[in-house]
């Protein structure tokens, strides 16, 4: 957003400096954050643009930015320097729109160019990390690639500190757990005990070599022979390279371990170094046994977490500890585009802590019997009692016998949703207290249950529904495209609103099981109103994706300052509700 | 195949210099992967004056795989199930602890140990594990009884 926002400041700008719209236009994709300009590939040094134009659109793109106008000056000194030299021998030539011809020839300038883009991309994401929304968590992305390569660093870290060989380094890395800070201080203190505990000790120092040793029996397979080749680690115990091979193998490919084999020598704990493992186990078996190594690696440490989706090859890094989770709900995205919780590896369920999302899961499974009658697909019309099936995201129903036209959720009248009558997401808490005796006790407390929990499984359930009606509508759209002169880009916008939508509905759903949980207070009033404005307007937008795919064109925009609106309302909703969980005010009405 | 030399080699070796208290035979003279083994109940033991059967089998990947062990008598045991299995838990024959190294023999020592020293916190009967750490008299009279009433012969 900021970025975008900056392009077209950069281009308002440019346009004051009396250039040709196409070079303002060029100039601004090309560098919209930066306030130098050089632009690649000169055909006619000649034909440069008067520096006093260059000068100025650099100063407007500053005063415009205006967030750290010196930084951006300073961020480019070299390149600022040398173009306005050479544009300053040019000045009095003409203006053209060659203007991004200028300066190209040159690799070098071209290079920092290049670079100094990078800073000012930084200095973006700089800016993006101090607007983090209050429900957002700090968190990276990474390839296998990335998470070996953090390996090797701090293999090779320990092993320069502690002056250790690599695989040795890597063992006791790997037995500790990857706590840096904790093994090198135990192996400052005790040497010994730390090595002997990892599976290692010092004594011998034969390099890793196969042996072949006159009169060795094997004791894994019994076989002797004066020509067979045998291999032990430090600790002695020989073995025929073929038994030593297939015990690798079998550990590596059906027992999935890597980090912690050991020895194959009874009650010897010692654990197989990857130098042995590189002489004696075939290429194939490596790479399994590196992608097992990354596996442990990422299980091991507490700041990195698989993605859950399936096939999905990445994991997150964040900061985000166990004791933090009754603060905060670490949703994270992977490079794949899923949504998940880091805390609980669950699919997004801001805004409802872990804890709370467990107990609520934990809940409707144990109802199940009653979720099953609840979440049935069927209702009847409030007017004319036919039986009603839902087959659309939106609630707003319209009974095809009699025309009534009600709400799903709490089958009232639809007429008093649209205005400020709007109650749906609210359970009224009067008429349960109105309730005597335990028996109505507990049936009141089972319709707020029923009630939270038929939002949240309507939600859930009218979400998968507004996807399969965008599958069907892309799939219209598409065939239709040349007839309602739609490019494939023009129809994107039904994307983007399909995507907001099941963001919300996500959102929405979680809310009412974070409802169940909250005592009831003027936060919880306040709480409920976003839940309603973002429900209205979540509905409201649903309801516009319901109409025939020839009048979806002529809602375009409609379309898309509803998806803006919704996500507002989400943004709000969910920020709001993280400070108060950050801040701990929020009152619970159980114990977790 | 690379381990029949070595399940011929311990076979010899214990037929020929058995652990106390036990003795093996192979179930079917051409299988050499199904033992049977023998077991007497230890002295000091409830099982004591019992005779055991143990049933053995051997993976086709032994020694890289460990073997399985299981009761073929009737027996009243904390790490033993009260079934018809008779499947016995023992930590050394778990994947992660099995070495191609180790050796039938001790597997059928520690058995036998087992027999003489439960191991409750560790039992596939919660039941008998409970009944073993709170009530250890009830429990040497039942597990007595049933020694009498399956593990001695000529009953």
């Amino acid at each position: 957003m900021i970025a975008l926002d900056n392009r077209k400041a950069a281009e308002a700008a440019i346009a004051d400096t009396d250039q040709s719209s196409l070079k303002a236009a060029t100039r601004a994709c090309t560098r919209a954050e930066t306030a130098t300009d050089l632009t690649p590939g000169s055909n006619s040094p000649s034909q440069l643009p008067p520096v006093t134009s260059l000068d100025s659109e650099a100063e407007s793109v500053t005063k415009v930015d205006g967030r750290h106008p010196k930084k951006n000056r300073i961020a480019t000194p070299a390149t600022t320097a040398g173009s306005m030299d050479s544009d300053d021998d040019f000045m009095s030539d003409v203006s053209s729109q060659d203007a991004f011809h200028t300066q190209g020839s040159d690799d070098e300038s071209l290079g920092e160019d290049f670079g100094d883009l990078d800073t000012g991309f930084s200095d973006d994401k700089d800016l993006l990390k101090q607007k983090r929304k209050p429900y957002e968590v700090r968190f990276d992305v990474l390839a296998p690639a990335d998470i070996e390569r953090e390996q090797t660093v701090q293999v090779h870290e320990v092993s320069t500190i502690l002056g250790l060989p690599p695989e040795i380094a890597a063992i006791l890395l790997r037995f500790s757990r990857w706590r840096k800070e904790k093994l090198i201080e135990d192996y400052m203190d005790h040497e010994q005990r730390t090595l002997e505990e990892a599976g290692l000790d010092n004594d011998g120092d034969e390099t890793a070599r196969t042996k072949i040793i006159p009169g060795f029996m094997c004791d894994i397979c019994c076989n002797d022979g004066d020509d067979m080749e045998t291999y032990a680690m430090r600790c002695g115990h020989r073995f025929c390279v073929d038994c030593y091979r297939q015990y690798l193998a079998q550990k590596i490919k059906s027992e999935g371990e890597a980090a912690r084999i050991q020895c194959p020598g009874d009650k010897c704990h010692r654990i197989v170094d990857s130098k042995s493992l590189d002489l004696l186990v075939t290429d194939d078996l490596k790479e399994r046994y590196r992608a097992l190594l990354t596996r442990t690696y990422v299980d091991d440490k507490d700041n990195l977490r698989w993605c859950p989706a399936p096939e999905c090859i990445y994991a997150v890094d964040c900061a985000v500890k166990t004791r933090d989770l009754r603060r905060i709900v670490p949703t994270v995205q992977c490079r794949c585009g899923h949504e998940f919780c880091f805390g609980c590896s669950l699919n997004d369920h801001q805004p409802a802590p872990c804890t709370l999302v467990k107990m609520w899961l934990q809940k409707c499974e144990d109802d199940s019997e009653t979720a099953n009658w609840i979440s049935a697909n069927t209702k009847e019309c409030p007017k004319c009692q036919s039986t009603i099936e839902k087959n659309g995201g939106c609630n707003h129903m319209t009974c095809r016998k009699c025309r009534h036209e009600f709400c799903w959720m709490c089958m009232g009248l639809w007429s008093e949703h649209g205005t400020s009558w709007y109650n749906c997401n609210r359970y009224e808490e009067k008429s349960g207290s109105e309730a005597r005796g335990a028996q109505a006790k507990s049936r009141a407390s089972l319709e707020r249950y029923l009630h939270y929990y038929n939002r949240y499984a309507n939600h859930e359930q009218s979400a998968k529904l507004d996807k399969d009606l965008y599958l069907k509508t892309e799939k219209k759209m598409t065939s239709l495209q040349s007839a309602s002169g739609l490019s494939w880009i023009e129809v994107q916008f039904l994307d983007t609103a399909s995507q907001a939508l099941q963001q919300c509905r996500q959102t929405l759903k979680w809310t009412y099981a974070f409802a169940y949980y909250l005592a009831r207070n003027n936060l919880t009033e306040i709480f409920e109103d976003n839940q309603k404005d973002l429900e209205m307007a979540v509905e409201s937008l649903s309801e516009m994706f319901e109409k025939p795919v020839s009048e979806l064109a002529q809602l375009k925009v409609d379309i898309l300052d509803k998806t803006a609106y919704c996500n507002k309302r989400r943004v709000i909703l969910l920020s709001d509700t993280a400070e108060n969980l950050k801040n701990e005010v929020w009152t619970f009405n159980v114990e977790w | 195949m690379a381990s029949q030399k070595r399940i011929g080699k311990e076979l010899s070796e214990l037929t020929a210099s058995p652990p106390e208290g036990i003795s093996v035979e192979l179930a079917d003279e051409a299988d050499l992967f199904k033992w049977k083994v023998f077991m007497n109940g230890p002295e000091g033991s409830p099982y004591e004056g019992g005779k055991f059967l143990v049933n053995l089998t051997l993976p086709n990947e032994y020694p890289f795989k460990p073997p399985t062990v299981s009761f073929g008598t009737k027996i009243y045991h904390p790490n033993v199930t009260n079934d018809e299995k008779g499947s016995m838990c023992l930590g050394m024959l778990r994947a992660d602890e099995w070495k191609p190294s180790s050796k039938i023999a001790a597997v059928l020592e520690f058995a036998r140990q087992l027999l003489l020293e439960p191991m409750p916190d560790d039992a596939v009967e919660g039941r008998i594990a409970e009944q073993y750490k709170s009530d250890r008299k009830r429990y040497d009279e039942i597990a007595r009884e049933w020694t009498r009433k399956w593990a001695m012969s000529g009953q």
